[in-house]
């Protein structure tokens, strides 16, 4: 048993309910009570879909316990067919019909429905909903794929972008665009956009491209072992990212590595000299792992910052994120607990979080700016605009949005010099941004504060009044240090004196 | 006073046939009534026992995030819960003491229980008494199922008041016991309005803290604020209580009518009641007047949501002269909406429970101006060209009473005055 308040990742079968929402022609009958029809909000409502999730739930109740429910799942399903008439259905069952064991599955199976039914078996009390994304497809492709010619130009599949994915829909015809570049036709693109029917053509793409591992990686290594086609490793998140992927399909294809870059503005922004107040800002990534791989690289090599901590939600991708947290010099977080999650990034005091929506709100507690770069996600990061990650106006896209929440270059100095005066404080937050954006007492918080009232040190009013002169972002870093410097040495009163020496030791 | 609400109609709704659905439902499961109750009653901490789908709907729908620090959680089941009972109820207890010792304000635990604690027939109320007995007296722990399989939608909150019912202290004082978590400021309104007609002692369940006095026994009427109160009607009886039947305080009209009723059960006459509410009631009356203009003639169909269908529809239709096709709601209790059937004119369909399949059919044969439904349903209907009103707005937004009459209409006239004002065709 564990306790927890906001979730990063919700049960497996909403990862299903991700790949079946995103085709057409496919229908999902899930074994549910019916509070679980929630979860077609997540797509109405935040991702704004103007059609229902393709779903028939049963909503069994208590009454139906022990004696009705097996049958209540097959008329469903036989309603379903009916009204729906899919090329092809998943069925399975939500946490509580794991429980009372009906065998979904199996029961559909021998209804003779003339369709194929692809049972699914998403372990609720064990996975999540990456992994009921990525084995809802892998069970799509194994059923309805077969090895078949190849096509006669060179073709791809695009494989893992799913409804409520983060800027999915952006990134396919990103990546579209991408491969078109070097003469290549997108195959079949799933789940997003497939119809079962498209599924049974994937064999004639010559590769797939691997967009996103959390959903799509199981079919990947399914379509490589069965259908004899490599897949891309490299996720083109990023400038560097996607002259690599462009390498790899190059490698992969024998064609001649083309990527137009006439449109490619971030290297510029960054190089330009506004960008210089950018240099050493300290971040900290956190979301799903593929998205902190790339998001990481991209802030140290094409933004100068600094990465600060870094970590991610999936355990399926602890490993990855372990090894790149080394290379980073830094301790991976690997936790689906906001609340550690949160107390590493009060720990680490960065400048600037790259995370998810949870993240965002640590950062409007702490007083942090935040940028997001991962699912779980919000209604406001599902933009009318165009708005991908991948390629290069993804990384377009992601200049503008990290540097948005933070305090531009020139006006960073003045803030600094005019930090008394009484509109034009620190506190006033980014003069771009409409509203007190940043909180006064976030550097205040009990979690910060809670080790200077253990240890007893106390801070003498001059003191106090100069620490208050440091820039709001690194004051609480600061308070830390210097009240540990203080400790180290055995003084219980910081003064002025006490906080210079201070910040001379901890010096970078 | 002139009548500005039409007379009650030669045929209401009271013995209208009703149309049984069996079929897929499309509603929330009870656990969704913790995202007001927790701010409702400020010393109280929800603790689901479920799955990491009870969290995840908790999260979904309470919009996601907007608090900082919410007082509930969900103790998320796991592989290693479901092999051994013992254990469960182990580790429920050791959750709950580290909650405790971690959030000293709170003063009452609710243990709610969910579908999969239900199917494994976790004990919660044997866990609640050893938790009561071991953080007796700081802590109150109670427990109530907001599960799916048990509960829909507003039941849960239904559930959470009947198990406080038990544990109130008995009195034998008169009084006036108002029953529904409202917002603070509809209830603000209501208690000063009751005690403006000469009431003098009024309590409401829940009470916003724990040490709030609140007895129950025979000399108590109880007037309920809201229609899904089924299981606290017969708790409350069973304490002795006398149920004060009244149409909702929906609308100038519900809300007179509501008020007269108590006051009658109190045995003040009408005419001290009238000079009270005269000016509450103008008011409430003109700013419902701006919105019926919107409305007034319109048709309107309710997909069940809340339980407030039946008394809202009774609003919509005499104070802002709308057209009710279809009114659906997931249950009916007879006894707590007879006077609002009463009043309802006869010829909208009356169902109860859902087939949403089949109800989306009669819903797009109709084309109501108006759907009123929930948020799984309404953009898809708004794509399909249809004007839809979200229903869980009306159980998070003060609706109650007098001077939020106006706000109530207003949920309902602003998407058909939005729908009027966008402008997107060339202009030629
Ligand atoms: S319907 Fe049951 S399993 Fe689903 S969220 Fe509600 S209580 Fe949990
Ligand atoms: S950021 Fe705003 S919209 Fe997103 S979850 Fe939080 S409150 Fe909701």
């Amino acid at each position: 048993m564990k306790l927890s308040v906001w979730t990063y990742e919700g049960p497996p079968h909403v990862g299903a309910l991700r790949v079946a929402t995103a085709m057409t022609g496919l229908h999902y009958v899930l074994h549910a009570p019916q509070g679980d029809t929630y979860a077609d909000l997540l797509f109405t409502m935040i991702e704004r879909r103007d059609h229902r999730p393709p779903v028939t739930y049963t909503t069994f109740q208590a009454r139906d316990l022990g004696s009705d429910t097996a049958n209540l799942f097959r008329t469903a399903c036989e309603a379903a067919y009916e009204r729906f008439q899919p090329q092809a259905m998943i069925v399975g069952a939500s946490c509580t019909a794991e429980l009372i064991q009906d065998d979904p599955g199996g029961m559909a199976e021998t209804m003779g429905m003339p369709i194929p039914i692809i049972p699914l078996e998403l372990p609720s009390y064990q996975r999540k909903e990456n992994f009921g994304a990525d084995e809802t497809l892998f069970q799509l492709v194994r059923r309805l794929a077969a090895p078949m010619a190849r096509s006669e130009a060179i073709t791809a599949n695009l494989i893992g972008p799913t409804a409520l994915g983060f800027r999915h829909r952006d990134d396919i015809t990103e990546v579209t665009a991408l491969l078109e570049g070097m003469g290549i036709t997108v195959n079949v693109c799933a789940p997003y956009g497939a119809t079962p029917e498209d599924l049974t053509r994937l064999g004639a793409a010559h590769f797939n491209v691997l967009m996103y591992p959390e959903t799509g990686e199981a079919a990947c290594r399914w379509m490589e072992r069965e259908l004899g086609q490599p897949f891309t490793k490299t996720v083109p998140i990023g400038v560097g990212a996607t002259r690599d992927f462009v390498a790899e399909v190059a490698r992969i294809t024998g064609l001649e590595a083309r990527l137009d870059e006439s449109r490619l503005r971030l290297p510029w922004y960054s190089a330009s000299v506004d960008s210089t107040y950018l240099t050493g800002k300290r971040v900290f990534v956190f979301g799903d792992g593929t998205h902190v791989a790339s998001a990481a690289r991209i802030a140290r090599d094409e933004m100068g910052f600094e990465v600060v901590g870094l970590g991610c939600y999936n355990r399926e991708m602890a490993r990855k994120i372990r090894a790149l947290a080394k290379e980073f010099g830094v301790e991976a977080l690997i936790s689906d607990d906001h609340l550690d999650v949160e107390a590493a990034i009060a720990e680490a005091a960065p400048e600037l979080i790259l995370g998810t929506q949870m993240e965002r709100h640590t950062g409007k507690r702490l007083g942090i700016p935040c940028a997001v770069i991962s699912a779980p996600v919000h209604v406001q990061d599902f933009p009318a605009r165009y708005s991908p990650q991948m390629g290069l106006e993804g990384a377009n896209v992601i200049f503008d949005t990290w540097v948005h929440p933070l305090v531009m270059g020139l006006e960073e100095h003045l803030l600094t010099m005019f930090r008394e005066d009484f509109e034009f404080h620190d506190d006033a937050g980014p003069s771009h941004h409409g509203g007190a954006h940043v909180r006064r007492e976030a550097t205040d918080t009990p979690a910060q504060d809670a080790p200077a009232e253990a240890e007893n040190v106390i801070w003498l009013s001059e003191a106090e009044r100069e620490l208050k002169k440091i820039p709001f972002f690194v004051r609480g870093k600061a308070k830390r240090n210097t009240e540990a410097f203080a400790n180290e040495r055995g003084l219980d009163e910081i003064s002025v004196d006490t906080l210079y020496e201070a910040k001379a030791h901890y010096a970078r | 006073m002139t009548h500005h609400t039409p007379p009650p109609p030669t045929v209401g709704c009271s013995d209208a046939p009703v149309l049984k659905e069996r079929g897929q439902h499309e509603v929330f499961c009870g656990l969704t009534g913790i995202i007001w109750l927790h701010r409702k009653i400020q010393d109280a901490f929800f603790l689901v026992v479920g799955s990491r789908t009870c969290a995840h709907l908790l999260q979904s729908a309470a919009g996601v995030m907007i608090f900082a620090e919410p007082r509930f959680g969900t103790a998320i089941l796991e592989e290693s819960d479901l092999a051994g009972l013992a254990d469960a109820q182990d580790e429920l207890e050791r959750e709950v003491d580290r909650l405790l010792a971690r959030r000293t304000d709170i003063r009452q635990l609710f243990l709610v229980g969910s579908c999969p604690s239900e199917v494994i027939k976790l004990d919660l109320s044997r866990a609640a008494e050893r938790l009561s007995a071991r953080h007796a007296p700081k802590v109150r722990v109670l427990n109530y199922s907001g599960s799916g399989i048990e509960t829909t939608f507003t039941e849960g909150e239904d559930a959470c008041l009947a198990a406080m019912v038990p544990a109130l202290p008995a009195t034998d004082e008169r009084q006036l016991m108002m029953v529904g978590a409202l917002p603070d400021v509809a209830e603000d309104q209501a208690l000063d309005l009751l005690a403006r007609i000469g009431i003098d002692k009024v309590t409401v369940l829940p009470a916003r803290h724990a040490d709030a006095q609140v007895g129950v026994g025979p000399n108590t009427s109880f007037a309920l604020t809201q229609p899904f109160l089924g299981g606290t009607h017969s708790a409350l009886e069973r304490r002795g209580a006398r149920h004060v039947p009244a149409p909702f305080p929906f609308g100038e009209e519900g809300t007179t009518a509501w008020l007269r009723a108590v006051a009658r059960d109190f045995g003040i006459d009408q005419a001290r009641v009238d000079a009270v509410i005269d000016a509450p009631r103008a008011r409430a009356r003109k700013a419902v007047a701006k919105a019926a203009e919107t409305l007034a003639g319109k048709t309107l169909f309710f997909f069940p949501d809340s339980q407030m269908e039946i008394p809202l529809a009774r609003f919509l239709t005499r104070e802002c002269g709308m057209e009710a096709v279809e009114v659906g709601t997931p249950y009916i209790h007879k006894a707590l909406v007879a006077p609002d059937l009463e009043l309802l004119a006869e010829g909208p369909v009356i169902a109860e429970g859902q087939d949403v399949e089949k109800q989306l059919d009669r819903c797009r044969a109709a084309r109501p101006d108006l759907t009123v439904c929930g948020l799984g349903l309404a953009n898809p209907l708004e794509a399909e060209g249809m004007t839809t009103k979200w229903a869980i707005e009306l159980v998070f937004t003060p609706v109650h009473f007098y001077e939020q009459a106006g706000d109530l209409a207003g949920l309902f006239s602003r998407p058909l005055h939005r729908r009027d004002r966008l402008r997107l065709e060339a202009a030629e």
